[in-house]
């Protein structure tokens, strides 16, 4: 498939013990397998089954996604923040890909 | 008595295959679901409360339905929500999605996007870090085509 491509929108600064607010949007058909072609043949599912934010090596949130989740997965979620960092995300493909995307963050 | 297929048999046979095809292909029975939520809490009682399941009342678009949870918990160390799984009863399969959190999770909410097949109960249980399970149900109505309504 197409190569998906993965989006995050996380403040590039906040203060120390604030709550900060990520959005996560990566680019995927989520093919759910219960779909049939033009000749009645089932398309097989295929669908990023896991979703991981981890900060400073600590996972933070995580998601498992099952084939009703929409295409173009969305993620919004929340983080407290006690100091600076790096943000990394992992989507997780089912046929084995891994897609990451990083953001840092400052904390005063 | 006769083996022939009569009319009448063939009809009957017709009818049953129907009905066994249409059950095949529709939504999870709800022992799927009940399955789904006691492989979830590992049969402990879910008591009520506590959850908020943030939906629109009508959906115009079943293929992308905005769904947002939100767990009352202080989330500090010793105790946040270790992980909320929703479920949508009258899809084919029940299943949508299943969020970890942790105590620098801050607060236990989270938005997604989900497909609905049509109107349906969407079911969220929490598991908190106590071992205790909350859980809440919400209807959400589907039209189906989108076109508005």
């Amino acid at each position: 498939m197409a190569k998906s491509k993965p989006r995050v929108k996380v403040p590039k600064k906040a203060a120390k013990g604030d709550l900060i607010t990520i959005k996560t949007l990566i680019s995927h058909k989520m093919e759910s397998g219960q779909r049939k072609d033009k000749e009645g043949n089932p398309i097989p599912r295929s669908i990023i089954n896991k979703f991981t934010c981890d900060f400073n090596g600590q996972v933070v949130f995580a998601c498992d996604i099952e084939p009703a989740i929409s295409a173009n997965p969305f993620f919004e979620f929340s983080v407290r923040v006690e100091e600076s960092g790096t943000f990394k995300f992992t989507w997780v493909d089912d046929d084995g890909s891994v897609y990451e995307k990083t953001a840092d963050i400052a904390v005063q | 008595m006769s083996h022939h297929v009569t009319r009448r048999t063939a009809m009957a046979l017709g009818g049953a295959a129907l009905v066994a095809g249409v059950a095949g292909i529709t939504p999870a029975h709800a022992s799927e679901i009940d399955e789904r939520i006691s492989e979830f809490t590992g049969g402990a009682e879910a008591q009520s409360g506590r959850i908020s399941i943030d939906a629109p009342e009508i959906a115009e678009n079943g293929n992308t339905v905005p769904i947002g949870i939100t767990v009352d918990s202080p989330m500090t160390d010793d105790d946040f929500v270790e992980a909320v799984i929703v479920l949508a009863a009258g899809n084919p399969r029940p299943g949508v999605a299943t969020f970890h959190f942790s105590p620098a999770s801050g607060e236990a909410a989270a938005k997604t996007r989900m497909r609905l097949a049509k109107t349906q109960d969407i079911v969220a249980v929490a598991r908190m870090s106590d071992g205790s399970f909350y859980r809440e149900n919400r209807t959400v109505k589907v039209t189906i085509g989108g076109c508005g309504g």
